[in-house]
């Protein structure tokens, strides 16, 4: 085991004083295929989880031709164990609007908007002025771009990115059959960006630090660092940015209590890592790949609880539209309460593994298909505790 | 329009750019099955049952959300597909009501023959049904059953997409996730139109008619009654799918002469108060136009709309309660028929009213309301006793033990049962405003229509909105205000098509003197008491049967009706006359809006 403290890294939160603006000015001197090819070459993937590549995305949406083009800030945070894009709105506000104005450059966007997670409405007395400046701004500066705010309603399907624009359109909030992708067919049916609060920051960051101390940092599929929301088991709850591509040994030294016994990584659609094999997974899009959230169990806590807790999130969080999810999270969560109160025999597991695949394969969006990530990686490592 | 090459279960297929792989599966005869998909509809990929694997993909594919791409190579039946349908049935099976000995859409539901075809057990999954769902039935005309709500959503897309009512919406989400109106509200307080498209989009039996036909076997049973069936145009043609006869057959006299075989005392035809209708509502719609062109009387309303479709005016009632005045007053058929049996019927035939039922079998839901309204009992007794639908009657004949196949033909009986083709064609969109303009053009011209076979060809079809103008020439003096007048009319048929015309007139902007609207895609003949399935070829089908019944009949202008001759001379003495007045026209009633 390392003893050596793990190393830190501090883009996101760095030269708070600093002008955002400036960066946006300098991005303004440049040609908008110039930026596209300095993201794309600094390897910057979503943080939202998924892991598209940045650059990628804004290229998309660049090449169509649209009356109209969107900008969209996913602040949606509603992963259990996330709250990092809460404190990037809350001490670095303007880097996530420059990161927008760049890309509305870039794509061509005159309007974007913040999706704000319902929960966070707190942060509006400090962010509304802070938009209204920036967009005065941005009119001074020449850019024809104004930011607008969007507050959700507490839905956590909503920050499922179809599902968000049905929502900001005021339908129901239920994603999308896909193709086509929001860079064709967005908010309103026209090309949009809709990116998560974390990457709008580093887009921003890296215009101003330059590609190359990015592109350091992490592994050749998970450049750059990342910031983890650490919390569960640890004296150490909070946020941190650490390098992408350590392994989870080093987080757990760093951060359990000595008695750890999981990491569920990702939240609850994230993977659960038994101790066992803290030493030979890493965290990035090679190994598990996050979102942030980062939960740490001790010996004393029942996987079973952890399980259940999730499911019951998930029974509840599902839109309902489609079959698997929404009818495949009630049996998981039916399931797995039969098997421990020995009302079914524990070989309906198997049953119950196998509907996590049918879920995984056929449901219509991420959440269904990423509800068998924790059933089956928890079901897996910790089956006694699942029966008796 | 450019054509797409993929590979389906290694069979090249072309198709055109923006079909689906769906489209493209049912091209090689690759039946990919399907449940919350209508071809009525727009795409909901929201069932997941008809998943394919798309090669390089991680998941499974859709096939019916899912537009063919070049190159594609699809395969439809791999175990991994199979095992992902048949886990999906199973999903829907362990949250529904499987008591399907008991219910209505038994052995015409799409889950149970997608749980046949998968070979489901019961035991796979837990049930999660959820207890103590209770029925809703609140409305005169539609009953809803969330016990067997599979959740595909094609109900709330009938009625956005088609009716563009929402009365239907989803509510709540994950488990609780189901199918309501605004506010929760019973369906007889939502704004609905009780026009059944959801009925008959409904894959299982969570959306059925309000059935009334154990009513109408007392009284067939109960031999103080006398018992009067009347049939409206378009149950003819579609029946026959019900008892086995392909999609388009008109069984007009086999189904008669079931009726009379189930003890029904007299077996009458709608089409006789079509006729009627016609004669009422041309000369309402003549007397309109003197009143505008000759007397400049501006609290007289053109255009003038049709009121023939209980679903159109219930929806006009709700959305357009300041513009009712459009509304002709005639009573629809079916309400006219009832009035007319309780009065002029009972009297010619000696029979006491309060002892005669009349039942009559409509295409349709709202009929069922319709029959309910207090006001429509204008011969001191309720005018139509019971509404029933085209799956209710084909019910009753298959519950009456005949071997419909092998009846003989008979005709209708009479009074009442006299009809011409004009009466037949209601049964069509563009049908009413047809017939009317064979009478009316005749009544103020002397001639006829001038249309080759009297087939107004322009009024017909699958166009959801449909214009037409006739040129008035040649008039007799008594009507010759209306010389060189050009009658501009239009059709619609869906609520949807009915708004937009309906917008035009709010605004005071419509150019057109008559419209006929139906809120059935098809009018009638897609009307939400028919036999389920439905889709435009359906309706295209029965159309043409309703057209070929037209040309079969001896007479096919209603004002050439002798029955309708006889009505007038022996009781009604004019058209709008006073005993009309009270019998045979109607108001309406402003509804709130929400």
């Amino acid at each position: 085991m390392k003893t050596s403290e793990l190393k830190r890294v501090d883009i996101i939160f760095d030269c708070v004083q600093c002008a955002p603006i400036e960066v946006v000015k300098k991005a303004l001197a440049m040609h908008p295929d110039e930026i596209i090819e300095q993201i794309i070459s600094s390897g910057l993937r979503g943080r939202g989880g998924a892991g598209f590549p940045t650059g990628l995305k804004w290229k998309l949406a660049k090449e169509e031709v649209s009356d109209q083009k969107y900008v969209i800030c996913n602040a949606d945070e509603g992963e259990p164990g996330t709250f990092k894009d809460r404190e990037i709105l809350d001490i670095v506000p303007n880097k996530v609007l420059a990161g927008m104005a760049i890309c509305a450059y870039v794509i061509g966007a005159k309007e974007g908007f913040i999706y704000l997670r319902n929960e966070y409405n707190f942060l509006l007395k400090k962010l509304i002025p802070t938009m209204a400046n920036f967009n005065k701004n941005m009119q001074e500066i020449g850019l024809d771009f104004t930011i607008k705010l969007f507050s959700g309603s507490g839905a956590y399907i909503c920050g499922e990115e179809s599902a968000l624009f049905e929502s900001m359109e005021g339908k129901r909030g239920e994603p999308r059959n896909k193709p086509p992708y929001p860079t064709r067919n967005g908010y309103k049916g026209k090309p949009t960006v809709i990116n998560n609060v974390e990457t709008l920051v580093y887009c921003n960051m890296i215009m101003r630090i330059g590609v190359e101390p990015f592109k350091q940092l992490g592994t050749k599929d998970s450049r750059g660092s990342k910031v983890f929301s650490v919390s569960g088991d640890t004296t150490k709850a909070g946020i941190y940015e650490l390098e992408l591509g350590i392994g989870v040994d080093e987080f757990v030294n760093e951060f359990g209590n000595g008695d750890t016994k999981a990491v569920q990584i990702g939240g609850a659609s994230g993977f659960c890592v038994p101790r066992k094999d803290f030493a030979n997974k890493i965290i990035g899009f090679e190994g598990i790949p996050t979102g942030g959230s980062m939960m740490i169990f001790n010996s004393s806590r029942s996987m079973y609880n952890v399980l259940k807790d999730y499911l019951e999130f998930f029974v509840e969080e599902s839109c309902g539209q489609c079959t698997p999810c929404r009818v495949g999270t009630q049996q998981l969560l039916k399931g797995i309460e039969a098997i421990k109160h020995g009302e079914m025999p524990s070989s309906y597991l198997n049953q119950l593994m196998k509907l996590s695949e049918t879920m995984k394969v056929a449901s219509k969006c991420g959440l269904g298909q990423s509800v068998p990530n924790a059933f089956s990686s928890i079901v897996k490592n910790f089956k006694e505790e699942m029966i008796y | 329009m450019s054509t797409i090459n993929l590979i389906i279960d290694n069979k090249t297929v072309s198709v055109e750019k923006g079909k689906t792989i769906l489209d493209a599966a049912k091209k090689i005869n690759v039946r990919i099955p399907t449940l919350c998909h209508h071809e009525d509809l727009c795409v909901a990929g929201n069932c997941r049952i008809c998943v394919v694997q798309v090669e390089g993909s991680r998941t499974l594919t859709a096939s019916c959300s899912t537009p063919a791409e070049e190159g594609m190579i699809i395969r439809t039946n791999t175990p991994k597909v199979r095992n992902a349908r048949k886990d999906i049935v199973a999903l829907l099976v362990s949250e529904h009501n499987t008591q399907c000995t008991t219910c209505y859409r038994s052995m015409n539901c799409e889950l149970q023959s997608l749980s046949a075809e998968y070979n489901i057990d019961n035991n796979r999954y837990l049930s999660i049904l959820k207890p103590n769902i209770s029925i809703d039935r609140s409305s005169w005309s539609i009953e809803k059953d969330d016990s067997k709500c599979v959740r595909c959503q094609r109900c709330v897309r009938t009625c956005a997409e088609l009716q563009h009512v929402n009365a239907l919406t989803v509510s709540g989400k994950g488990k609780d996730m189901k199918i309501s109106t605004f506010m929760e509200l019973p369906l007889n307080e939502a704004i609905c139109t009780n026009c059944g498209q959801c009925v008959i989009h409904c894959p299982t039996g969570a959306l059925t008619e309000r059935r009334y036909f154990d009513r109408v076997w007392e009284a067939i049973g109960n031999e103080k009654k006398h018992v009067i069936m009347n049939t409206a145009p378009s149950v003819r043609v579609a029946l026959g799918e019900m008892l086995g006869y392909p999609v388009g057959t008109r069984v007009t006299g086999k189904m008669v002469t079931a009726m009379k075989r189930m003890g029904v005392d007299s077996v009458l035809d709608t089409d006789f108060t079509a006729d009627l209708t016609i004669i009422e509502e041309g000369n309402e719609l003549l007397q309109r136009l003197k009143k505008v062109l000759v007397d400049h009387n501006s609290s007289v309303k053109l255009p003038m709309m049709t009121s023939c479709c209980p679903g159109w005016v219930k929806f006009a009632e709700h959305i357009f309660p300041e513009h009712l005045g459009h509304l002709s007053s005639c009573k629809s058929p079916q309400q006219m028929f009832g009035a007319l049996s309780k009065t002029y019927y009972a009297e010619k035939k000696g029979i006491k009213p309060e002892d005669i039922v009349s039942v009559s079998i409509m295409p349709c839901a709202a009929k069922k309301f319709e029959a309910n309204r207090p006001e429509m009992n204008s011969s001191g007794f309720r005018d139509i006793d019971a509404g029933l639908t085209t799956r209710e009657l084909g019910l009753m004949i298959k519950q009456s033990g005949l071997n419909f196949a092998e009846l003989e033909d008979s005709s209708y009986d009479s009074l009442m049962g006299e009809s011409t083709g004009a009466g037949v064609i209601f049964g069509a969109t563009g049908g009413v405003m047809e017939a009317a303009l064979r009478t009316a053009y005749e009544v103020v011209t002397g001639k006829e229509v001038p249309f080759k076979n009297l087939n107004i060809l322009p009024v017909r079809g699958m166009e959801g909105i449909k214009e037409a103008s006739i040129k008035i020439e040649g008039c007799l003096p008594e009507w010759s205000f209306l010389e060189g007048v050009e009658l501009r009319v239009a059709v619609a048929h869906g609520l949807i098509n009915a708004r937009t015309i309906m917008d035009e007139v709010a605004e005071g902007k419509s150019p057109y003197h008559f419209i006929e609207i139906m809120a059935c895609p098809g009018g009638c003949i897609g009307g939400g008491g028919q036999p389920i399935p439905t889709n435009e070829e359906i309706r295209k089908k029965r159309t043409q049967a309703i057209y070929e019944e037209d040309m079969g009949m001896p007479k096919r202008k209603s004002h050439e009706n002798p029955e309708i001759k006889k009505i007038y001379k022996e009781f009604l003495k004019e058209p709008l006359g006073e005993i009309s007045h009270h019998l045979l026209h109607t108001t309406y009633k402003k509804r709130n809006h929400f």
